[in-house]
């Protein structure tokens, strides 16, 4: 049997520019972990279910299991890694998870952080019912979602007083 | 669970997409979205010869209201229409129905043509395009064609686009006024699919009588159902009887979610709310 | 110095999991070959044959096992790990099919590739040839035995087991009322968002093999690997990454991917990794909770219990390498807190062709707990009586404390509470929820057109099981604490919970304590994280190890200084004289002064040398005495201590669409003294989700062929955020354990073993009739509603608040 034709993908991750060759049918989220090797975008289900996977193309929130990587060939996408500060801090979202408790076993947790980046530059002052509704397609184990509910609202909080948009 | 190889292309222009599509014939498969269409690889449950993504079209990512009709470009994803305001101000029953669409990030990605082109019957937007009487605008080499959406879903999972074909756009009537809309839904979970969802379309008259009333529905037939009930309703209003006379005429199946009887109470009781809610909606749109 | 002890300290793991760092199993490989399995496609069938000729040109295929490829003792079938008298007919899987499979999912053929595309393209080219067998499904049908499971095993029953105290025939004979229940609850199970995950390197030089597993139990894998590879214990590391959950399906071990990785790695001499797909979990790793019950309960006028009868039939798949451990902790702490009179109960624990059971969250006690409770609800209505009010009554009280219940708990050790005051939990829950207040939130929901009701559940559960667990303490040079314990972490915050008991037993910030867990390099004596068991029992033994090196510490710091070790104490990592601020060591130093080979490597040591050398007339280390400042701790306790805990729950339903909607989530807990006050309350708030999961929505769903019909997330109903309570109120009561040095209970599982008894409890309040079965959907609760309507009319229209079925 004859190797599978591979494609070049150039993909900017977390503003870095990265050129990998794949296969058309390798999913976003395997060349994120495995050809560009940040591993911090977890796996839990790859029928777009749990959101563990969740990135942001082009800053919008995206399930990595149910992209191909040839589909991202010139996109901007942003993961978990790429949310700390500049200067190397916790970004407001993930300060307020380590607050409140947000995580337990952290598998999940990058797809939240991923998402709910997003959701607060688009809301940066969201009621608690619209902080369930911007965590409200993430699966979570763990936490049983309460401390997940009080972080939005303390990143929120956080990202108020630091006096930036996230 | 990794999907099984294929071959793939990816066309930077309509033409380029509609040539290619016409050269693979039955082995091509149209990749917009990918919400639907990815699962169903990874799980190895289809296995196309070749994909055609369509992703960099991105000429065919509009939303635009003309007269009498909100057109959706293929590409548009389901975010893009939702947030559109002149798209919800014209038709409104599209917000109403694509807030109910799986969850924000799926919507991020999904587009409103390709959930329609999926044909599924849970779906929300089958039946909003069902219920307005839309279209879909279908292209391929050799030229285009309309498809009402009375003739465009065949089966379960399956629409009226052959082989060679693209799906470029579905245009959806504005709501005129004196007419309201609703969408209501039952899921297992907030976004799962509907165990039972009903859109209702009621018209007006100036004096508020019920001029007609129609509902689609999900979740109980292979293929979206319309039922016009405006002879059950009455100019009066009785929505209740409305709902009766729709608990009589779906025959949903059960499933491991919710037995027939349940799906067949449920579409009485959303009927009845549907309904109210797109005639106070009426009320105020005339 | 602050103390750390109920410090609702910031985790340590959190900086680096949020970063994105965590290393999970499948992040760590990326050089290895990856593997794919044949799985069955039926629930029962003879492997008649195995063609592998399609795969064998596919572009990276690597290597193609089947059962007749594995050799000794890997041949054989996979540990019956915890074997029991009753468990006369006890069977297990081979680590590939040995011509016969008995549920969808079982492996039959192992695929090695170069990554996990490939490897499930060779998957999909091998030709397995079956010929299907009837498949015995669910409870009824085992029962009936008209087909079986494993053709040696009659009637489907690998074991039955009866424990009884007192005479129970006569206690209900002499009861004034008795009632009969039928009860049941369905199959679900832990669904972590981590699956599975084996990766195996082996180092034919050093003749060793190092493992990375997704397990709550490193050195259970170290020694059943060995034991299957011929291997000694000490040539096997087995570390234990970042796990991204657990809930028990990962204390099961070994699964056969934990043997055959290490094995193809040693024989292909290539590092071999096996990742788990979301499916592959459904069908392949283990479920839980599946029983049903039939109940007989005998109580006076007052609602005493004068003697329970419970008989139940436990499916636990097609085998059964856990033992009857889930069955035997339904029997035992079915009791909760009350003291029944006379008890009698019997299970059989059955084979079927659907995929088998270990502990999930709970083990056993949710259904226990629900058996129970649904009993006390049914003797509360037949006598009018309110719920709380009969629970009381059969409560133990605490001057009762330690309670004998006379019988056989799951660790082989008698079923004696230590302690508890259940009287005053109910006390707190009754004044958090407002029980006795409800009745006019009732009525005003009801003017309103709304349906509502309240519910309770009470429970108790045997924490900190053992044999034992150990730890290991050391002070290094540098002053940095390292602290080692063999039992695994799955998001319990063991790096922060065991840090802040060492800062506290040691004097040291906890920024200078680093504690690692699961690894056998570390720490090689364990058992592992299960049973609600860690604080408690790695708690006290790194408690205990830490006291001895502090103990040690003082000794060699008090000769140094020339006082005596009781004139010591140790603040901030600093020994120094009580009141005296002038004369002090470092910690570190005092690790350097420990230590005779003293050579002044760096600032520390130098500073060492200004003190005497030591006592020239004996030797440099006492005979007793070892270099070092380490202490090493292990906990043995006599027997588990007994958390509890009750809560309560308010629904309302749609009268229209039945959907259940909670509207207040209460709980009271007990679980002794907190380490750590937001661990404890994390762990509460995700066993509530867990126990809402398992009342309203999660439940395995197998077709009489044994195929299994949700397998993914989308049709297996875990909770998103939407579907739990907006609040868990929580409030809490400490009894401490006199069982342990920290007087700490386990608080693992708390949150979700009341959980589907207390919603049943609130869902029957609203609705009038009795709920008996769990998980309750809204077309579960319309075609109930339907049923009780159609049986009033036939009453003549008679509106009867029936309890019993």
């Amino acid at each position: 049997m004859t190797e599978e034709q591979l494609h070049d993908v150039r993909l900017t991750v977390n503003g870095a520019a990265h050129q990998v060759r794949v296969p058309a049918r390798r999913l976003l989220s395997d060349c994120l972990r495995h050809d560009v090797r940040l591993t911090g975008t977890h796996v839990g289900c790859e029928h777009g279910v749990c959101g563990a996977c969740t990135v942001l193309v082009d800053g919008t929130p995206a399930r990595s299991c149910l992209i191909l990587a040839v589909t991202a060939d010139g996109l901007d996408i942003t993961t978990v890694e790429g949310l700390t500060e500049a200067d190397g801090s916790l970004s407001p979202v993930q300060q307020a998870f380590e607050d409140c408790h947000g995580l337990q076993c952290g598998f999940c947790t990058p797809g939240f952080l991923t998402t709910i980046t997003a959701g607060l530059r688009r809301k940066p002052d969201p009621t608690e019912a619209e902080a369930r509704e911007m965590i409200g397609g993430n699966l979570c184990r763990c936490t049983g979602y309460q401390n997940i509910v009080r972080s939005v609202l303390r990143a929120a909080e956080i990202a108020r007083a630091r006096g930036s948009g996230s | 669970m990794k999907p099984p190889p294929f071959g793939y292309a990816r066309p930077e222009s309509v033409s380029e997409a509609l040539s290619t599509l016409a050269s693979l014939g039955p082995d091509g498969k149209v990749l917009a979205g990918g919400q639907s269409l990815l699962p169903l690889l990874s799980m190895r449950l289809a296995a196309p010869h070749h994909l055609v993504d369509v992703n960099r079209l991105a000429e065919l990512s509009y939303v635009t209201v003309d007269a009498d009709r909100v057109r959706v470009g293929a590409l548009a994803r389901h975010s893009r229409v939702l947030a559109d305001a002149p798209a919800q101000a014209a038709q409104p029953l599209l917000a109403q129905a694509l807030r109910l669409v799986a969850h924000a990030t799926i919507r991020n990605r999904g587009t409103t043509v390709g959930s329609i082109v999926h044909a599924d019957p849970s779906g929300e937007m089958t039946a909003v395009l069902s219920l307005l009487g839309g279209w879909v605008l279908v292209a391929s080499s050799s030229g285009r064609r309309t498809v009402a959406a009375g003739e465009f879903f065949l089966g379960p999972l399956e629409s009226a686009v052959r082989p060679g074909e693209l799906a470029i756009e579905a245009c959806f009537p504005v709501l005129p006024a004196g007419a309201g809309t609703a969408f209501v839904e039952v899921a297992r979970r907030h976004g799962d699919y509907a165990v039972c969802g009903v859109a209702a379309l009621v018209e007006v008259d100036d004096d508020g009588g019920v001029r007609t009333a129609r509902a689609a529905y999900l979740s109980v037939a292979p293929t979206p159902l319309v039922l016009d009930l405006t002879a059950d309703v009455g100019a009066s209003g009785d929505f209740a009887n409305g709902a009766a006379s729709a608990r009589e005429r779906v025959d949903p199946e059960a499933d491991i979610h919710a037995t027939a009887d349940y799906r067949r109470h449920l579409a009485g009781v959303l009927t009845e709310r549907a309904l109210r809610d797109a005639y106070r909606a009426a009320l105020g749109r005339r | 110095m602050t103390r750390m002890f109920g410090e609702p300290v910031t985790r340590v793991e959190d900086d680096r999991l949020l970063r994105g760092h965590g290393a999970y199993l499948d992040d760590l490989g990326h050089d290895a070959l990856a593997c794919a399995f044949v799985r069955s496609p039926h629930a029962h069938a003879d492997v008649l044959d195995v063609d592998v000729t399609g795969a064998l040109d596919v572009d990276g295929l690597v290597a193609i096992y089947t059962y007749e490829d594995l050799p000794g003792r890997l041949a054989e079938p996979l540990p019956l790990l915890i074997p029991h008298p009753a468990l006369t007919h006890g069977r297990t899987q081979y680590a590939l099919a040995r011509g016969v499979v008995n549920h969808v999912g079982e492996p039959v053929v192992m695929v090695v590739a170069r990554d996990r595309y490939l490897a499930e393209d060779a998957a999909e080219r091998i030709i397995v040839t079956y010929r299907p067998l009837p498949a015995v499904v669910g409870i009824p049908a085992a029962r009936a035995a008209e087909h079986l499971v494993h053709p040696d095993v009659p009637g489907n029953v690998a074991a039955n087991l009866v424990q009884a105290v007192g005479d129970v025939e006569s206690a209900l004979a002499g009861a004034a009322h008795l009632l009969e229940l039928d009860l049941s609850i369905e199959r679900s199970a832990s669904t972590p968002m981590e699956g599975r995950g084996v990766l195996a390197r082996w180092d034919p030089e050093s003749h060793r093999l190092r493992m990375w597993t997704s397990t709550q139990t490193s050195t259970g894998v170290r020694a059943a690997v060995a034991a299957k590879l011929g291997l000694a214990l000490v040539d096997v590391d087995v570390i234990t990454p970042d796990v991204g959950g657990g809930f028990g399906v990962k204390i099961m071990h070994p699964w056969p991917e934990e043997l055959l990785a290490p094995w193809a790695a040693m024989l292909l001499g290539r590092p071999v990794k096996f990742v788990e797909d979301r499916r592959e979990h459904f069908i392949s790793s283990a479920h839980e909770r599946a029983q049903q019950h039939h109940v007989r309960v005998g109580f006076d006028n007052d609602g005493h219990v004068l003697g329970l009868d419970v008989r139940f039939w436990h499916d636990h798949g097609a085998y059964i390498p856990y033992g009857l451990i889930v069955p035997i902790i339904t029997s035992t702490q079915l009791l909760g807190p009350y003291k029944p009179g006379a008890y009698r109960v019997e299970f059989d624990s059955l084979y079927t062709n659907t995929l088998m059971v270990t502990p999930y969250r709970g083990a056993g006690r949710p259904q226990g707990v629900f058996v129970m409770e649904r009993t006390m609800d049914a003797i509360a209505a037949f006598l009018g009586l309110d719920r709380a009010l009969v629970r009381e009554r059969n409560f133990i009280r605490p001057d009762e404390m330690p309670y004998d219940h006379g019988l056989m708990f799951q660790d082989g050790r008698p079923l004696i509470y230590d302690s508890g005051d259940y009287p005053a939990s109910l006390e707190k829950l009754k004044k958090l929820v407002g029980w006795d207040e409800f009745e006019h939130v009732r009525d005003a929901a009801r003017a309103d057109g709304r349906r509502v009701g309240i519910g309770l559940a009470c429970y108790v559960e045997g924490t900190g099981v053992g044999p034992y667990e150990g730890g290991h303490v050391v002070v290094e040079t540098t002053g940095k604490v390292k602290v080692a314990t063999g039992l695994t972490t799955q998001g319990q915050g063991h790096q922060t919970v065991f840090a802040q008991i060492v800062a506290d037993e040691l004097g040291v910030p906890m920024a200078d304590v680093e504690v690692v867990t699961g690894d056998t390099r570390r720490f090689g004596y364990a058992v592992g994280t299960f049973a609600s068991r860690a604080a408690v029992m790695s708690g006290s033994a790194i408690a205990l190890a830490a006291r001895a090196a502090r103990a040690k510490a003082l000794k060699v710091a008090a000769e140094a200084l020339e006082v005596d070790a009781g004139d010591l104490e140790i603040v901030d990592g600093i020994v120094r004289v009580v009141g005296s601020p002038g004369a002090a060591i470092s910690l570190g130093t005092v690790a350097v002064l420990s230590n005779p080979l003293r050579y002044a490597f760096d600032d520390a040591a130098k500073a060492a040398t200004q003190f005497a050398v030591g006592d020239v007339s004996k030797p440099p280390v006492a005979e007793d005495d070892e270099p070092g400042v380490e202490g090493r701790g292990f906990f043995s306790p006599m027997q588990s201590t007994f958390a509890s805990g009750m809560h309560a729950v308010v629904v309302e339903t749609d009268p229209d669409t039945a959907e259940i909607k909670i509207l207040r989530y209460c709980v009271v807990h007990d679980c002794g003294r907190l380490i750590n006050p937001r661990i404890v309350e994390g762990q509460i708030h995700g066993g509530v989700a867990q126990g809402v999961g398992g009342a309203l929505y999660e439940r395995m769903v197998y077709d009489e062929a044994g195929q299994l019909q949700n397998a993914s997330f989308m049709d297996f109903l875990m909770p998103y955020v939407s579907e739990v309570p907006e609040r868990v109120e929580i409030d809490h009561l400490e009894t401490p354990s006199p069982l342990n040095p920290l007087g700490i209970k386990g608080a693992g599982e708390a949150g979700v073993i009341p959980g589907a008894a207390a919603i049943a409890s609130a869902i029957q309040d609203a609705e009038g009739f009795a709920i008996t079965a769990m998980p309750i959907s809204p077309s579960d609760l319309f075609e109930l509603r339907r049923r009780h309507e159609r049986a009033a009319r036939a009453n003549g229209g008679s509106h009867e608040r029936s309890t019993a079925e």
